[in-house]
């Protein structure tokens, strides 16, 4: 089996807000992230896709494809927007890294028709990042 | 689908490879350079990773508001600016390779109460790295 990875870049905006929560606890729990003016982060993407290559093309599938789904399903949807207000998939959660990498997952998933997703790595800094792995799949190391 | 989240901390530390079972002919041979009686240093990253159910309320596998203390106090106050031999105590009798320093800050983070400790990784420089997963 072949890994491929490609990698995109998006910046957005949010800020950590629980509605069910006190100003006060809002404050406790999230720290700077509840300010509610928002912030914002240059967020690195990495989407792994794991398969056999095709014996004809040589490829599992091919990168500019993969480049497309990404740019057309995250880039377009995420990139210079507020995450709070404007990524229905977001609506109703809190924007961590964890949950825009699972709504990234969830997006892709259906996209991908060679090969299978193997994992999604956003990067919220270059020192916290979230991972999405299959099922079954253990944890990979490894930095950019 | 599994998700995990990974936070990267830095601590610089010096260190010498030596075991005192070996002759000094031994010590050179196997640790090279790395068996300078002086000691040398590294800038050490350490990428801890933590999976476990994403907390509805906040969004969260963990709180870095929780983590990041945590691992301050457990690792960068203990290992930062010290020479890993003489002021770690787990040092005193174990030579302390990456692959050790790797084992012990999985072992001093392991008991961190909010969420399951799945991986310590550290880059010991930007070319070498080592995983413990327990």
């Amino acid at each position: 089996m072949i890994r491929i990875t490609r990698k995109v870049e998006f910046s957005a905006a949010h800020f950590y807000h629980n509605p069910n929560f006190s100003a006060e606890e809002n404050r406790r729990v999230f720290g700077k992230c509840n300010n509610p003016h928002g912030h914002g982060h240059n967020y690195v993407l990495e989407v792994t896709v794991a398969g056999e290559p095709d014996p004809e093309t040589g490829m599992v599938l091919d990168l500019k494809e993969l480049k497309d789904i990404l740019q057309r399903e995250v880039v377009e949807r995420m990139d210079h927007r507020h995450l709070n207000y404007e990524v229905p998939e977001l609506a109703g959660k809190i924007p961590t890294c964890e949950n825009i990498a699972a709504v990234i997952w969830q997006l892709l998933d259906p996209q991908i028709k060679q090969g299978k997703l193997d994992r999604v790595r956003l990067y919220e800094s270059p020192d916290l990042f979230a991972d999405c792995v299959a099922n079954g799949q253990a944890a990979t190391g490894g930095h950019a | 689908m599994k998700i995990s989240l990974s936070r990267r901390y830095r601590f610089a530390a010096s260190h010498r490879l030596h075991n005192a079972k070996f002759t000094a002919e031994e010590n050179r041979r196997l640790y090279g350079k790395c068996n300078s009686p002086y000691g040398h240093g590294h800038n050490y990253v350490v990428e801890v990773t933590l999976t476990g159910p994403v907390d509805p309320a906040t969004g969260m596998i963990a709180n870095l508001g929780e983590l990041d203390p945590f691992v301050e106090r457990e690792v960068v106050e203990v290992f930062d600016h010290k020479y890993l031999n003489e002021e770690v105590a787990e040092f005193q009798n174990r030579v302390p390779t990456t692959e050790n320093v790797a084992r012990e800050i999985f072992r001093r983070l392991k008991p961190f109460p909010a969420a399951h400790l799945e991986r310590v990784r550290i880059e010991e420089t930007s070319k070498n790295s080592f995983e413990f997963c327990g």
